[in-house]
């Protein structure tokens, strides 16, 4: 209180005086110079190595190998022509769509076992199943791929163990496919389910109370309130993580390398292979060309929850 | 033990809430189990990652005994042929030197920034804003072909330096939109109160807004650190040569290449690798939570 009055007398004597006015009106010129300038480093960096890039990948994807001529749309028509692209595309969205749903099916779950539990114990076991997200997603793929060895695989050794036969996790395309599947899962179903934690903590604790008055099951609670109130929350997570799945890279380039067959290759691991690899750089700039519309898509819905979220909170 | 102490007339009028509190009960007991075997698909790769790196080489070549426990006793020999014999101490100091670097750019871009944008507003700073928010959904496998190009021209590729200059595009569109929030949520009055003492905008910055933001800052640096730390895209594409490499790519690719696959040196390897961001985590873990969970809930 005694502050406010403080702080508010000294501005009123101020603006009292006229020949302040033409101080402030520098003052605020002024201002907005320093803003701009602060903000300098910043756009330097996003303007050189995240604008420029993205507009030379589109110069560099009509070149021919060699980088010498244009070649137009010549490295796309070749890519469209190829069977091996087309699996690409396909994988690429078999991956994204499978694991996110899972992620996001196990986050929900996870976050509201722990929601259930008694205060205290809550943050420990937020801990414990925060683990795989982590630990650098390279090292932890690395200890995966261990554990699907061809000849010492510790699945395998279990499920021999319990009669049945081994399973060719990396070598046979199909289990290759669940394989990286699995491991995504793994390391981004943390991600939602903090976020889910957290928007759960924020539903009010009145609408349960009253819902509990008017009967209702833990099954209608969730339905008719945790999911409306968290519909937002959720909608931004699973696109968000749409995006990052759908770009992966660590997982398939450490595990299978693309491999059996080319039939788990994504996008990216198709363009390291064919853009550093081979070197053949304006062919897989096209290759990680052809993600940039859906992320876009993506991109417009993500930013169209974010700004309607803070429309809604004030 | 409470209903045992209650008189009859007791337990009766109180039998609809003992019964809820047996479903209570019930519900977490399922809960408990539920979690457990979550824990469990979640801390196998871990806890495996751990087993393999104290076993001796043979136990790790032995088929037939159970691959999920150490049987022959712990060794630390695994560590020491690593750190003795490859060069994972090079990974390691490159690794250290890169993140330190890119933190501190980080940090010192995207706070200023932020301050700018969340606090003293100019001509098209909020398209600005969301302008950062865009770039930080462009993923880095769409770039690193057009970067290749560009560290090439610089000169930096296969230095480690290159990474120094590449890896602020993956964490300062993200600290800063964290940034921006924290200082958004600081109340008006008090650089309004700062301004009328006669402060500067740099004194305000450093004087009220970063100590009353801290915990905002303590979030961005984690971010900072966890990314460049686990950074694989980048230095996959532009390091080649042992003496550049960094701890991702080092180990899962350099270790092998240099011997069969000598797993309990690898899973050491990893999981040292993987020790610092957990240290980090396990002390500052909500501050990181806050920090990111902030951007989702409030705005």
């Amino acid at each position: 209180m005694a502050d406010a009055v403080q702080t508010w007398l000294p501005g009123l004597q101020i603006s009292a005086r006229r020949s302040a006015s033409r101080g402030l009106k520098q003052f605020l010129r002024h201002r907005s110079t320093i803003a701009f300038l602060m903000c300098l480093p910043l756009m330097i960096i996003i303007a050189a190595l995240v604008i420029y890039p993205a507009f030379y990948s589109i110069y560099l994807s009509m070149l021919n190998k060699a980088q010498t001529r244009l070649v137009g749309l010549g490295n796309f028509t070749f890519l469209l022509s190829r069977d091996v692209f087309w699996m690409v595309v396909q994988q690429t969205a078999i991956f994204a769509l499978t694991a996110v749903f899972f992620k996001a099916l196990i986050g929900l779950v996870t976050a509201h076992l722990i929601n259930n539990l008694p205060a205290r114990g809550q943050r420990k076991w937020r801990g414990m199943l925060l683990v795989p997200w982590v630990i650098p997603l390279a090292l932890s793929s690395l200890a995966w791929w261990w554990l699907f060895d061809p000849t010492h695989s510790a699945f395998n050794w279990i499920i021999t163990g319990l009669g049945f036969h081994e399973i060719p996790w990396l070598s046979d395309p199909y289990w290759a496919r669940f394989s990286v599947i699995l491991v995504n899962v793994w390391y981004g179903a943390p991600f939602f389910l903090i976020m889910y934690l957290a928007a759960l903590k924020s539903v009010p604790e009145q609408l349960y109370e009253a819902a509990a008055i008017d009967g209702a099951n833990a099954w209608q609670k969730f339905r008719h309130i945790t999911l409306p109130m968290m519909r937002n929350i959720i909608a931004i997570t699973v696109l968000f993580s749409l995006i990052v799945t759908f770009a992966n890279f660590d997982i398939v380039q450490i595990m299978t390398a693309g491999g059996p067959r080319n039939m788990t290759h994504v996008f990216a691991t198709y363009a390291f292979m064919l853009g550093i690899r081979s070197g053949d750089l304006p062919l897989g700039a096209a290759t990680s060309l052809f993600m940039f519309p859906i992320l876009g898509i993506a991109a417009i819905f993500i930013l169209r929850g974010v700004r309607k979220r803070g429309r809604e909170i004030g | 033990m409470t209903s045992a102490a209650l008189s009859a007339p007791a337990k009766r009028r109180l039998g609809a809430r003992s019964s809820l509190r047996r479903n209570r009960r019930w519900a977490l007991i399922t809960s408990y189990v539920f979690l457990v075997i979550f824990a469990i698909f979640f801390l196998i790769p871990p806890y495996y990652m751990i087993v393999t790196a104290f076993k001796s080489d043979a136990e790790v070549a032995h088929m037939a005994t159970n691959p999920w426990i150490i049987a022959d006793g712990i060794t630390l020999d695994q560590f020491r042929i690593l750190l003795t014999q490859t060069d994972f101490l090079t990974f390691f100091k490159n690794t250290v030197i890169v993140t330190l670097c890119v933190v501190a750019i980080t940090m010192v871009v995207s706070v200023l920034a932020a301050f700018s944008l969340g606090r003293m507003k100019f001509w098209g700073s909020s398209v600005l804003a969301t302008g950062i928010f865009l770039t930080y959904l462009v993923p880095d496998t769409l770039l690193f072909i057009p970067l290749f190009q560009i560290v090439k021209a610089v000169g930096l590729l296969n230095s480690y330096w290159g990474m120094v200059l590449v890896y602020p595009t993956l964490t300062v569109p993200f600290c800063t939109w964290i940034m921006i929030g924290y200082f958004q949520s600081i109340p008006k009055e008090l650089d309004e109160a700062a301004l009328i003492d006669g402060a500067s905008h740099m004194q305000m910055l450093t004087k009220i807004f970063i100590p009353v933001a801290l915990p905002g800052i303590i979030a961005a640096m984690i971010f900072a650190f966890t990314v460049s730390w686990a950074a694989f895209v980048y230095p996959m594409a532009f390091l080649y040569s042992a003496d550049q490499q960094v701890l991702t790519v080092g180990t899962v690719t350099s270790l092998i290449r240099a011997d069969v696959y000598k797993w309990g040196m690898l899973m050491a390897g990893a999981l040292l690798a993987a020790a610092p961001p957990l240290v980090i985590y396990a002390f500052l873990m909500d501050y990181y939570i806050a920090g990111l969970t902030a951007g989702a809930t409030k705005g």
